[in-house]
């Protein structure tokens, strides 16, 4: 026992423990300090929408909530002198040219994607498409609206098949990295399990990866829509705009950015007020969108 | 033990065996110019458990997944050999992998449900293979075999990755069994599972031969004398200078760990094995 005494040995090696918080340390000062400024700066991050969101909600929210909130929904927009009117056409050529960029690229994003994540992950071909996207995720959205201007409109006039193809172009990039990651996150394991039951490489994707990856895919693709409904730059250059509600695709098509855009330069105050209430349903749309993204992205147990 | 390894390779595992359902003989088993594993003959008989044993990195899994093609997902392996599955070769240039995998299922090391329901996990390959008959009346025999039906028939809509790690590795043995394949490759299916979970996944294995045929890689060697018949232990030759792996005998069960006749398989089962 006395050559095994372990509490003495202990005890001439090293002190005893303290375990009690120590307010006043430079250590526990600096810790505090360093929560305090990241709190300010996450404060300081949300300023930015939180004060949008107000501003809308102060200038665009007394006609979108007032008493003829049915006429500026639907309603044509007002011109020169007149009052009243609203922002219907902008609001349905949104819509449609959204879901014509949305019809192409999603498919095509998600086949992508397969490819990148599943079929043929490290071939020179995926490397390259992946690099490829992640370039043009950094790319000016304008450029969109030149490259199908130059291809497209030239030769076929402004209409919403051009304005959904330069919005495919921009949402193709994020639906394909998003779903790739959301594929790629699959665990082995799992595909392993499926093959293990006499899954061909095809079951293997659409029974097991596709269905497993979906949280994450259809986050992307909401994001990818979210990000479309709210661009300006290509629209300009390949839809143009009007007053009139959308009756074929290949005219023409009144959007909720393009007519802030012109709205909100023009000297009568009813425009104007217009301009602010579409920035509003403009960013709710978006907004919802997210906040769908948000919900479905949530890991299930 | 260099000497023992080279002067080996007198395994006879052909000595008394019934009906052979596998007949697997491996020449060369590569992952790129790594040989893994070289010449081992494995006949798998006919409800019958043959147990796998051997040091860690000796092959056990490689040639266990070697049976059913799980292997040729890995895009660097080489197979050389046969493994004549009722009278097919499994490595046949006619042969479709995937139906390879139909009959001879698979019970990973690690419980890899799917993340989708309990119930959809069992009915999983049920479906796959077009099932026609009662599918809830096969998912709950399943899940009843692999002992885990009581804890699960109240909540069979929650997803499958909710249940514990034990739970997890039942439900994916039920799974396995729901199609009611020919041969079931088990390997190490209990590591990750209690004391109890364990026995009754060895009660079950005992039930499952009367009708199937299983092959179980396990470094328990309890569990081998309590569920195997049939026992190969694979040792690694280091004598090359490479790390290959291979069968050193492979006999009935109580032969191997009460009189085995290489000295190998004494020195590993008496625990003297560096
Ligand atoms: N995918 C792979 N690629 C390359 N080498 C591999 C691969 N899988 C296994 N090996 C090698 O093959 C040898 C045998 O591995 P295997 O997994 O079959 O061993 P094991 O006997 O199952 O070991 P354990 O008891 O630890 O599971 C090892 O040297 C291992 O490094
Ligand atoms: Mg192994």
């Amino acid at each position: 026992m006395s050559d095994f005494d372990l509490t003495k040995a202990r005890e001439t090696a090293r002190p005893m423990p303290q375990l009690a918080r120590q307010g006043f340390e430079a250590r526990a000062l600096k810790s505090g300090l360093l929560t305090g400024l990241t709190w300010l700066a996450a404060l300081l991050a949300a300023v930015p929408l939180i004060s949008v969101m107000y501003l809308l909600l102060v200038k665009g929210g007394s006609r979108l909530f007032g008493a003829d909130f049915a006429e500026v929904l639907t309603g044509l927009p007002p011109a020169g002198f007149e009052l009243g009117g609203g922002i219907g056409p902008a609001i349905v050529g949104t819509l449609v040219m959204v879901g014509i960029a949305s019809v192409i690229s999603i498919p095509i994003g998600i086949l992508a994607a397969i490819y990148l994540g599943v079929l043929e992950p490290r071939s020179r071909l995926a490397n390259t498409s992946r690099f490829l996207a992640k370039v043009l995720t950094g790319f000016p959205s304008i450029m969109a609206g030149v490259f199908v201007y130059a291809v497209l409109v030239i030769h076929w006039g402004y209409s919403a098949w051009a304005g959904g193809i330069a919005l495919a172009v921009l949402m193709l990039r994020t639906v394909v990295l998003a779903a790739e990651e959301a594929i790629a996150q699959v665990p082995q394991r799992m595909k392993d399990a499926a093959y293990g039951m006499g899954c061909t490489r095809t079951q293997v994707i659409w029974k097991v990866v596709l269905p497993t990856g979906l949280p994450g895919i259809l986050t992307g693709v909401l994001l990818a829509v979210a990000g479309a409904a709210g661009e300006s730059a290509p629209l300009l250059f390949t839809a143009l705009f009007s007053n009139y509600f959308i009756s074929e695709l290949s005219e023409p098509t009144a959007s909720l950015s393009i007519l802030i855009y012109n709205f909100s330069g023009m000297p009568f105050p009813n425009q104007i007020e217009l301009a602010w209430t579409a920035s509003l349903v403009l960013v709710l749309i978006v907004l919802m969108f997210n906040i769908l993204a948000r919900l479905i992205g949530q890991p299930k147990v | 033990m260099n000497a023992a390894a080279e002067s080996t390779f007198v395994a006879d595992p052909y000595a008394a065996v019934g009906e052979v359902v596998i007949d697997c003989q491996v020449n060369k088993i590569f992952y790129g110019d790594f040989l893994a594993v070289r010449d081992s003959l494995v006949p798998i008989e006919q409800h019958k458990i043959t147990g796998f044993i051997g040091p860690s990195g000796c092959g056990k899994s490689t040639v266990l997944r070697s049976l059913n093609r799980m292997n040729d997902l890995i895009q660097v392996f080489r197979f050389e050999g046969s493994v004549m599955y009722h009278g097919q070769d499994v490595y046949g240039p006619k042969v479709d992998p995937v139906l390879v995998r139909r009959y001879i299922g698979m019970v990973f090391q690690q419980p890899n449900p799917f993340s989708m329901s309990i119930y959809d996990n069992v009915a999983f390959g049920l479906r796959l293979n077009r099932f026609k008959g009662d599918l809830d009346e096969r998912v709950q025999k399943a899940l009843e075999r692999a002992a885990l039906w009581n804890e699960v028939k109240d909540k069979l809509k929650n997803s499958g990755l909710s249940l514990s790690g034990g739970q997890q590795q039942r439900l994916c043995i039920a799974r396995a069994i729901a199609t009611e394949p020919d041969v079931l490759l088990m390997d190490e299916p209990c590591s990750a599972l209690d004391p109890i979970a364990t026995r009754q996944v060895e009660e079950l294995m005992l039930d499952l031969k009367k009708n199937y045929t299983l092959a179980l890689v396990t470094h328990n060697m309890q569990q081998a004398t309590r569920v195997a018949d049939t026992t190969a232990f694979f040792s690694v030759d280091i004598s090359h200078g490479g790390r290959t792996g291979y069968l050193v005998e492979m006999g009935p069960t109580a032969q191997i760990f009460e009189a085995p006749r290489e000295q190998l398989t004494k020195d590993y089962i008496s625990g003297q094995f560096s």
